[in-house]
């Protein structure tokens, strides 16, 4: 016996959810999906390509009607939920009541309007839905728009709407743009190529009101008492997690709705995922985690053991020429340190923030190539001590043949005799394993390439040599941690005999 | 009887087939190709020369010269990379404006004539080198000492052959070459004492390695270091420093205990028995080496009577140089193995013309071809020749005296022709002090940027090589012409010219009204016969009569060159040069260098040269593939010490000594001995002041030759912190100003490796100011964390220039790097190729550019096991060969790899 399943909200993370039930288990559940707008499942976030008009919506669709027909998933779309019914566990709707086993709140966030005066002016909009964006592509040549907010979603508008050919002005109360993904070099070079692309930004701009003329949008006032004339206004300040329905049908909430790692609410039989959510105090407004907490979500209903864990984020602009990056956490606190590159001639900045022999951050401008790579060092805590000299210029200058960790010597080449960094390289371990230094654990490949710079051959020769010193050392006793039963001692050996017979 | 007689053995003659131009049928190289002579170390090897018609040249081997058969070594092949005009000074300059020749030369005459009639003719003195060309020496020492009448002349020689002269002339009454190259092929041992002749006379060590291969000749290295020329030795002979003297005596005593002297042979000489006494008496401990190889030495010595000793600097430089040249000639005297095929002592030189300037009498105790200045009938005959109102009666003030007088206020006008004594002579921030103190100082030279130029009141824009016709003398005697294929750039004139003029003015019009440097050779060749009727060796009358076409023409000849004889060997059947005719042993005993070891000072600095460079670098240092090899000044020293003193591989070191101070790069190597370190000569103010290392040497002297001790100092080391290490890069010179830098040319502009004390606010700043790029587009990394910065300077979408800055010393792979200022070097401040790259390395083999990884990855690829396939492959060491020792030691480093695998 199947057991019901109800999801309020048909949105990106609620599809992945309904997407790993029928991977899964397609047996588990009968599906039932409730949602406000007329349709279906689409990639929110391919909203700007479409205002752009480097995407159609047809292409952005995740789930047609017909994938829900083929998977038997009941849709009741364009009908909006009145009220959660948890001691009958039953969600009613404009159309009726429907009885669940398990329910996923799934209702995401609405966009923030700042309550400035005028705000419920025809012609100021937000952008969150399809029909936002349609809103925003008729605006073309001679029409004038006002985009307030300077982060993600602000800049993507603006620039999908300059592309279209209106003329468009940003106003940022902040600073400089993107404030929570970029820092202010970042945020300059940003704000230097979008007014290249004919955006006009104002910075540290306060907006005081919104004028209009016959119910109409007319222009927004700042607090200098600038009059920005516009034909649309678009807030893009920031989004609330949509907590009605679950705060009605008291589950606990705060923010967003509260869960714990399974994206269980604080009723056992009713899940959260997506934007709606508030999990550990943190709400979510990216992709990348809502896909994590349908994951989770799948698998608790499944019964399985599974745990949400926030990670590090990563945004991309999508914005046509403004090639940004950023992930992790790059605030100035105490104990961290910055490694910056800068080519402002090309447009290029890029800054990593190390915390001890980690990278916790990164922004990148005009070459984010590298951007996924150091996204991967961050997320996943690797060491970079290593690389560190050459961390920023990408994964094409790690590996293969090494820089000369020391000056000199590598100026020096090679002498006759003794191949030169052979023979400092003798010296330098016959000196520590002299000294009693030596202690087999410690020595690994990368610490005799940042000793030994300038052996031409590094890596190979260098571990060679490592190898014969090391078989030396064991030879006399001299390494104390030496593991006598360890097999690749019992080769080092071999290999020191044979090369001293070589060398005699 | 001079061994003149058998013609096999004779050298080459004046060949007349041999054309000094040779035009070739291929139109589009319409200039001549030329012979003349490469201007470096004595070898003396013949090179054809080509102008290209745009003021550069090519250069090869000249098949036919006797010297070098057409083999060039890596600087000879990099000749045409020296003779731009960038550095070049193209007019006079007085107090540093530029001046007419007229101002400048009369300056000149009225100085030196004001400073005769008020304090004598020793109150002036010209310093000179074995640079200059026979006939430019030949004039400077006419002037001298026959017209203003003092023997104040003295040469760079003395710093380089003073010691072997004196043992010649001690021993054989003349300073006589006695044997040739050829007796390197001949021999079946090679003992090279003080000599790394595979670095600083490649093309004569390709001989003996070809002797090697075709009949086994054995070779010794006597030498404190292990070096480049141990690598093909059957024998190395690490002596303690300056116990030469100590090793030969026992050589003596075992000659003479295994009955092995040649009784007959002593009839031509006289003391044996004193020298052998003297030798018995002195204790060969001293030397450090274990009996068994003493004895192993002496048995190798004595067993083969076809034995050649080279010796060089190593004997030369210390304050018992001419004791050691006695004592190893002592040895070939005792054993009659002299002046016969593949015997006898050879003194290589290491100059173009030292052999010249010892024939013209350009040292401050000799009079002129080999003649006497003690000997009042060879000043006579000299001053008769000359038709001089005067003549030197008594020696001059040699080297370090010249300049301690010029200190001193005895010297009050002093003329300092193609050399950089402010660099080159012990003492030298002394000297340079001194050059400073002269009241008028004259420098002759082809650049203003030298140590010494800066320095001068006057300084006087000489013709180059290349562009100067005259001849030059080789260690075997051989005289062969320079010839010029450039035309002499801006207002330069040959220094005979320079010297004649000033002569004139002076006021010997008729002495010194020489037309062309033809004449000169011909009033030289002609003084010779006079000489040799004094019973001299030096005898070139045969050409007096040359006349300018011959001259022109004029193909390598060996003197003597008379009536009767042409080249060949000297004292086969004795026919020494003291009155009696015979030889004389020397009675020589071991003396310790004179500065002893303390606490204070408790190591022993040795010097010497690169294999890619020369003398003061103002020449070899123009070239990006002679800079490539060992691209900045460095410290060799013992691991054991390094441990001592807490060396890392790359720091650098802080180096004093009781006369200056040095900061190089620590390299780390066993190649010295524990308690030793060595340090090469070639840097200068002009490519890294911290490391001009005869600020470190003390002005000690041989007793008998005046030549100072070089390779003897004592110093202390420790390690030197800098605040910051740099690396930098540029096309344009770029002009650092921190405690350690050094400087050298790339085939992009210029490298520089840099530390200091104090690090700046902004190192952009600093970039901008270090290039002169104050314009220019800045890219920058900073990690300041690890104290790393590195600022590129782009114009014009193209590299200008890069800094790279750390605590340490800078890791970045520098042979890439140096290669991309000019080029838009989208990822110059990785400071490396990305990994899909292949990085040629460090340039090994100069004369092909190959570098050590290109070699290395041949190696592992191709299987290559032999410095052979390695040439076949690559081209590498199939030039001059200098750098085939270091190819066999990255292919034993291979195979110990390979065995380890």
């Amino acid at each position: 016996m199947k057991q019901k399943l109800v999801i309020i909200g048909a949105g990106m993370a609620s599809g992945r959810v309904i997407e790993h039930l029928l991977e899964t288990c397609p047996e588990a559940y009968d599906i039932t999906v409730f949602n406000a707008e007329p349709r279906g499942n689409y990639n929110r976030i391919m909203l700007s390509p479409v205002l752009s008009g480097d995407k159609t919506y047809e292409e952005i669709v995740t789930h047609s009607d017909d994938w829900y027909k083929e998977n038997a998933v009941t849709c009741r779309f364009g009908e909006k939920v009145l009220r959660i019914d948890r001691q009958a566990k039953q969600v009613e709707g404009e159309k009726g009541r429907v009885a669940y086993d398990k329910l996923i709140v799934a209702g995401g966030s609405t966009p923030f309007i700042i309550p400035l005066p005028g705000h419920d002016l025809e012609g100021v909009i937000a952008y969150r839905d399809l029909e936002d964006t349609q809103r925003m592509m008729t605006m073309t040549k001679g029409n004038r728009v006002v985009v307030i907010g300077g982060g993600l979603l602000g800049l993507e508008a603006a620039a999908g709407m300059a592309a279209r050919g209106a003329e468009v002005t940003v106003v940022h109360i902040m600073g400089h743009l993107m404030e929570r993904q970029l820092d202010e070099a970042a945020g300059y070079l940003l704000k230097k190529s979008l007014e290249a692309k004919g955006i006009t930004v104002r910075l540290s701009a306060n907006s005081k009101q919104i004028l209009g003329a016959d119910g109409r949008v007319r222009a927004l006032q700042l607090e200098d008492g600038t009059e920005l004339p516009c034909d649309l206004l678009v807030m893009a300040v920031g989004i609330r997690p949509n907590t009605a329905l679950a705060k009605d049908a008291g589950l606990a909430v705060g923010r967003g709705v509260h869960v714990d790692d399974k994206m269980v609410t604080s009723d056992g039989d009713v899940l959260a995922v997506g934007e709606c959510v508030e999990h550990d105090g943190a709400i979510f407004g990216l992709v990348a985690p809502l896909y994590d907490q349908a994951r989770v979500a799948a698998q608790t209903l499944l019964g399985q053991e599974a745990a949400f864990v926030q990670k590090t984020l990563s945004t991309k602009l999508k914005v046509t020429g403004c090639d940004l990056f950023s992930a992790g956490d790059f605030a100035g606190v105490e104990g961290r340190e910055d490694i910056v590159y800068r080519d402002p001639a090309r447009g290029v900045y890029k800054r990593l923030v190390i915390e001890g022999d980690r990278l916790v951050g990164c922004v990148m401008y005009g070459d984010t190539a590298d951007g996924n790579w150091f996204f991967g060092l961050i997320r996943d805590r690797t060491s970079i001590e290593e690389m560190r000299d050459t961390l920023i210029f990408g994964p094409a200058y790690q590996g293969g043949a090494q820089s000369d960790p020391l000056s000199a010597v590598a100026a020096l080449p090679p002498e006759a005799e003794n191949c030169g960094c052979n023979g400092i390289f003798k010296g330098t371990i016959v000196q520590e394993i002299e000294g009693g230094q030596m202690r087999w654990g410690a020595w690994r490949p990368h610490q005799v390439e940042r000793a030994l710079p300038g052996c031409p051959r590094r890596a190979g020769p260098l571990s060679d040599l490592l190898s014969v010193a090391m078989a030396d050392g064991i030879i006399r006793g001299q390494i104390a941690d030496y593991p006598v039963t360890q097999e690749g001692g019992r080769s080092l050996l071999d290999g020191a005999a044979l090369s001293n017979r070589s060398a005699a | 009887m001079m061994d003149g007689t058998d013609r096999s053995e004779i050298g080459p003659e004046i060949r007349p087939e041999i054309r000094p131009e040779i035009r070739t049928e291929s139109k589009l190289e319409s200039q001549p190709e030329i012979r003349s002579t490469c201007p470096y170390c004595g070898v003396g090897c013949g090179v054809f020369l080509r102008a290209d018609g745009q003021g550069g040249i090519s250069v090869r081997g000249d098949p036919a010269h006797p010297a070098n058969s057409g083999r060039l070594c890596s600087k000879g092949s990099a000749l045409a990379e020296t003779v731009g005009l960038g550095d070049r000074l193209l007019a006079p300059r007085v107090n540093g404006r530029e001046a007419s020749w007229d101002d400048a030369l009369q300056l000149v005459a009225d100085r030196f004539r004001t400073s005769i009639a008020e304090h004598g003719p020793d109150s002036v003195a010209i310093y000179a080198s074995g640079q200059m060309l026979t006939e430019d020496y030949y004039l400077a020492n006419k002037l001298m000492k026959g017209f203003i009448g003092s023997a104040n002349i003295d040469t760079n020689s003395r710093l380089c052959m003073a010691s072997t002269v004196a043992g010649h002339r001690r021993a054989f009454g003349t300073d006589t070459v006695p044997g040739t190259y050829e007796d390197l092929g001949a021999a079946d041992l090679v003992v090279l004492v003080g000599s790394n002749l595979a670095w600083c006379h490649p093309v004569l060590y390709q001989q003996v390695l070809a002797a090697k291969k075709a009949r086994g000749t054995r070779i010794v290295v006597i030498d404190p270091r292990r070096t480049a020329s141990c690598d093909a030795a059957d024998m190395h002979l690490a002596l303690a420093p300056g116990s030469d003297v100590a090793l030969f005596n026992r050589l003596l005593a075992e000659l003479s205990a295994g009955k092995m002297v040649d009784q007959t042979y002593l009839a031509h000489t006289k003391g044996f028995t004193d020298a052998l006494d003297a030798a018995r008496a002195d204790d060969v401990s001293v030397t450090g080496l274990s009996e068994a190889e003493i004895a192993q030495f002496c048995d190798l010595w004595m067993q083969t009577e076809k034995v050649v000793t080279v010796f060089s600097q190593g004997v030369n430089q210390s304050t018992s140089g001419s004791d050691k040249v006695n004592a190893i000639l002592n040895c070939h005297l005792a054993s009659g193995r002299i002046g016969r095929p593949g015997m006898g002592p050879l003194s290589v030189t290491g100059q173009p013309n030292a052999m010249g300037g010892r024939e013209v009498g350009g040292l401050a105790n000799m009079l002129a071809c080999h003649l006497d200045l003690e000997n009042p009938d060879h000043r006579a005959a000299v001053r008769e020749c000359w038709n001089a109102p005067t003549i030197a009666e008594a020696p001059g003030l040699k080297a370090v005296d010249m300049f301690r007088a010029a200190g001193d206020g005895r010297i009050k006008a002093l003329w300092i022709i193609h050399t950089n004594p402010a660099v080159s002579m012990p003492e030298a921030d002394a000297v340079r002090d001194a050059i400073a103190a002269c009241p008028f100082t004259v420098v002759s030279d082809i650049t203003m940027a030298t140590d010494t130029a800066r320095l001068a009141d006057v300084v006087l824009p000489a013709t180059a090589w290349g562009e100067k016709n005259g001849t030059v003398t080789n260690s075997d005697r051989t005289i062969s012409r320079q010839r010029a294929v450039l035309p002499a750039p801006g207002a330069t004139r040959p220094d005979w010219a320079i010297l004649a003029e000033v002569g004139q003015r002076m006021g010997w019009p008729r002495a010194f009204d020489y037309q062309s440097p033809s004449e000169i050779f011909r009033e030289h060749a002609a003084l010779s016969g006079i000489a040799a009727r004094l019973g001299r060796d030096f005898d070139i009358s045969g050409l007096a009569t040359l006349d300018d076409a011959g001259y022109e023409q004029m193909a390598p000849v060996r003197w003597p060159v008379n009536a009767t004889r042409r080249g060949g060997r000297f004292f086969a059947e004795g026919q020494f040069f003291h009155a009696d005719g015979k030889a004389r042993f020397v009675p020589v005993r071991y003396r310790s260098p004179a500065a002893k070891t303390e606490p204070r000072y408790p190591y022993r600095l040795n010097t010497g040269r690169v294999r890619d460079q020369w003398h003061t670098m103002t020449r070899t240092g123009l070239s990006p593939r002679l800079s490539a090899h060992l691209a900045e000044p460095f410290l060799e020293v013992h691991p054991e010490d390094a441990r001592r003193l807490t060396l890392a591989p790359s720091d650098l070191v802080q180096v004093q000594s009781p006369t200056g101070q040095a900061i190089l790069r620590a390299r780390i190597t066993d190649a010295v001995q524990p308690g030793q370190v060595f340090a090469s000569m070639h840097w200068t103010g002009e490519t890294a002041p911290s490391a001009r290392i005869d600020a470190l040497v003390a002005a000690a002297t041989d007793p008998v030759s005046g030549q100072p001790e070089s390779k003897a100092s004592v110093v202390s080391v420790r390690p030197y912190r800098a605040a910051w290490y740099g690396f930098a890069v540029s096309t344009a010179r770029m002009d650092p100003s921190c405690s350690y830098w050094a400087r050298a040319r790339t085939g992009a502009g210029y490298r520089a490796e840099m530390a200091g004390d104090h690090r700046p606010d902004d190192w952009e700043t600093e970039a901008r100011r270090l290039f002169g790029l104050p314009e220019a587009a800045a890219v920058s990394f900073q990690d300041a964390g690890r104290g790393l910065a590195r600022i590129a300077l782009m114009q014009d979408d193209v590299l200008a220039a890069a800094l790279f800055v750390a605590r340490e010393p800078v890791a970045v792979m520098r042979d890439y790097v140096a290669t991309l200022p000019g080029t838009s070097a989208p990822d110059v401040l990785s400071g490396r190729p990305s990994a899909d790259m292949p990085d040629p390395g460090p340039i090994l083999c100069s004369c092909f550019g190959v570098g050590v990884n290109t070699i290395l990855r041949a190696i592992e690829a191709q299987g290559l096991v032999t410095v052979d396939a390695v040439g076949a492959a690559l081209q590498a060491g199939t030039n001059c060969g200098s750098c085939q020792p270091e190819i066999a030691a990255l292919l034993s480093a291979a195979q110990v790899r390979e065995a380890a695998e």
